[in-house]
């Protein structure tokens, strides 16, 4: 038996009562009771999630900027204001999605990048691999020094001031997807709820006190089982699930991420280029009773998909999924999907499906 | 919470309860529900069907995951617990009470012979380790 990995908030997980399992090797909370009451916890107040597992990269040195232009599918370029921050695929030659990012544009000397957990050591060596050839003078540092918490919903932000007053100045302008620099702790307007709030970046050994003090706050902890209903309402991909190595960003819902028009080159766009999508990822909202789930078949008028994401969605009270779907498939189509020995009706619909406590459909 | 000295269990999780009119109420463990967590649907077998000891059939389904119910002993599917259509959830906090569905029974002795209470724990704690 492997050991798994633990974040510095273990501890504070088991003695906040979490049932705690194996999530890609990492000893992670899954909830602390009711998924589903934290759930809601996030969308009408706040609740906070121990994302330490995830990686912080700091890419440092002259012509930053132009390393990332070629080594992202969408373009480093756009973000010029200090602290924006900007969401990307990261992609192989043959367009095959190695991870989905957001980098920070902090100065022209240094980016800040916060890549998936799973992913964190390919990825780490793909930039450097890149940047050996591309930008030797960089500096590509994995920030193991520090921790990450998410603390989300429309009360999320004060809550954080409430613990950190001393940052609220520097972070009370932020734009939504920007973040400030407030010295230990960096802060960032992002999230992966479809909520108001901020991710927090600071000390390891500063993170326990963090989370306890939030906690004291009225911040509710909150586990992977709610993470995953709230991003997949939000309509934000699962990377390993939603998309992998093996289809590339336009078959992914990311085609808004995919800068193809300019004439900036970079990895990976030769071959989207080459060879148009012939599916795509859309909604799903179950019309019968059941609950859709990854991996299961749907049949179209236009061919076979098959869900991705699917879980049932506490705001709307209904089962709801993500769907790679042939290309001609258009929103309001009736489908079906196989669910044990069942055929059940579910519509094509935009998401995302929920954000900001209210449903978008 | 401890499982109530009169009931019987299987070792899939199922509870048994026999009831004054000779059938018997089926639904899932206390230890089941609490592994599953919030239950938002649940598909019982129609009345009248007849089920084999051990065949799979209902689904609970909570957020995380789809856990197949298994007949319990052979016997006919008498009524099924139309409240759980819109009250998923009374498994979780009420697992003893939220049937999901009666049979009346071949053999009650199939009945007699299900697991008792501390033999169901044994299991629980077996798989513990």
């Amino acid at each position: 038996m492997t050991t798994l990995k633990t974040t510095p908030l273990n501890a504070a997980h088991r003695a906040m009562g979490a049932k705690m399992v194996d999530f890609g090797g990492w000893d992670m909370p899954v909830n602390y009771g009711s998924q589903i009451d934290e759930h809601h916890q996030v969308r009408n107040d706040s609740g906070m999630f121990d994302v330490c597992h995830m990686r912080v990269v700091d890419i440092k040195g002259a012509n930053v900027r132009s390393f990332l232009c070629y080594l992202l599918a969408n373009n480093a370029n756009k973000i010029t204001l200090p602290g924006k921050a900007l969401y990307s695929a990261m992609l192989r030659p043959n367009g095959g999605v190695i991870d989905d990012l957001i980098i920070y544009f902090m100065t022209e000397q240094w980016f800040r990048i916060v890549v998936n957990a799973g992913t964190a050591d390919k990825d780490i060596s793909w930039m450097k691999e890149q940047a050996a050839v591309h930008a030797p003078n960089l500096s590509i540092t994995s920030r193991d020094d520090l921790a990450m918490v998410a603390v989300q919903g429309p009360n999320a932000r004060t809550k954080v001031w409430q613990v950190l007053p001393q940052t609220q100045s520097a972070t009370e302008g932020l734009q939504n997807f920007q973040a400030a620099d407030c010295g230990e702790y960096f802060i960032a307007r992002t999230g992966y709820t479809g909520e108001d709030g901020f991710e927090v970046m600071l000390p390891k050994e500063k993170v326990e006190a963090f989370w306890y003090d939030l906690n004291n706050a009225g911040v509710k902890p909150i586990g992977l089982g709610a993470r995953d209903t709230l991003r997949l309402e939000a309509g934000m991909n699962l990377y390993g699930q939603d998309m992998d190595e093996t289809v590339g960003p336009l078959e992914s819902g990311l085609a808004w991420t995919v800068d193809l028009k300019s004439e900036r080159d970079f990895i990976g766009k030769a071959a989207l280029l080459a060879n148009p999508p012939t599916s795509k990822l859309c909604g799903l909202l179950l019309l019968d009773r059941g609950v859709l789930r990854g991996h299961q078949k749907v049949q179209t008028s236009h061919g076979i998909g098959e869900i991705t994401s699917g879980s049932f969605s506490p705001t709307l009270e209904k089962s709801i999924a993500l769907a790679r779907l042939p290309i001609n498939i258009a929103i309001g189509d009736i489908v079906q999907v196989e669910i044990r020995d069942k055929m059940l009706n579910a519509q094509v619909v935009k998401y995302p499906f929920a954000r900001n406590g209210k449903s978008c459909l | 919470m401890s499982n109530p000295s009169n009931l019987k269990y299987t070792a899939s999780h199922e509870w048994v309860k026999t009831e004054d009119d000779g059938t018997v109420s089926i639904g899932i463990t206390q230890h089941a529900q609490a592994l599953l967590g919030d239950m938002v649907f649940v598909e019982a077998p129609a009345a009248g069907r007849h089920l084999n000891a051990k065949e799979e059939c209902a689904v609970v389904e909570s957020v995380k995951a789809a856990a197949d119910v298994y007949a319990p002993v052979s016997g006919t599917v008498t009524e099924i617990n139309g409240d759980l259509d819109s009250s998923p959830e009374n498994i979780n906090t009420d697992p003893y009470g939220a049937w999901i569905f009666k049979m009346k029974p071949d053999n009650t002795t199939d009945v007699d012979a299900l697991l008792e209470a501390t033999a169901y724990q044994a299991v629980i704690d077996s798989e513990a380790h």
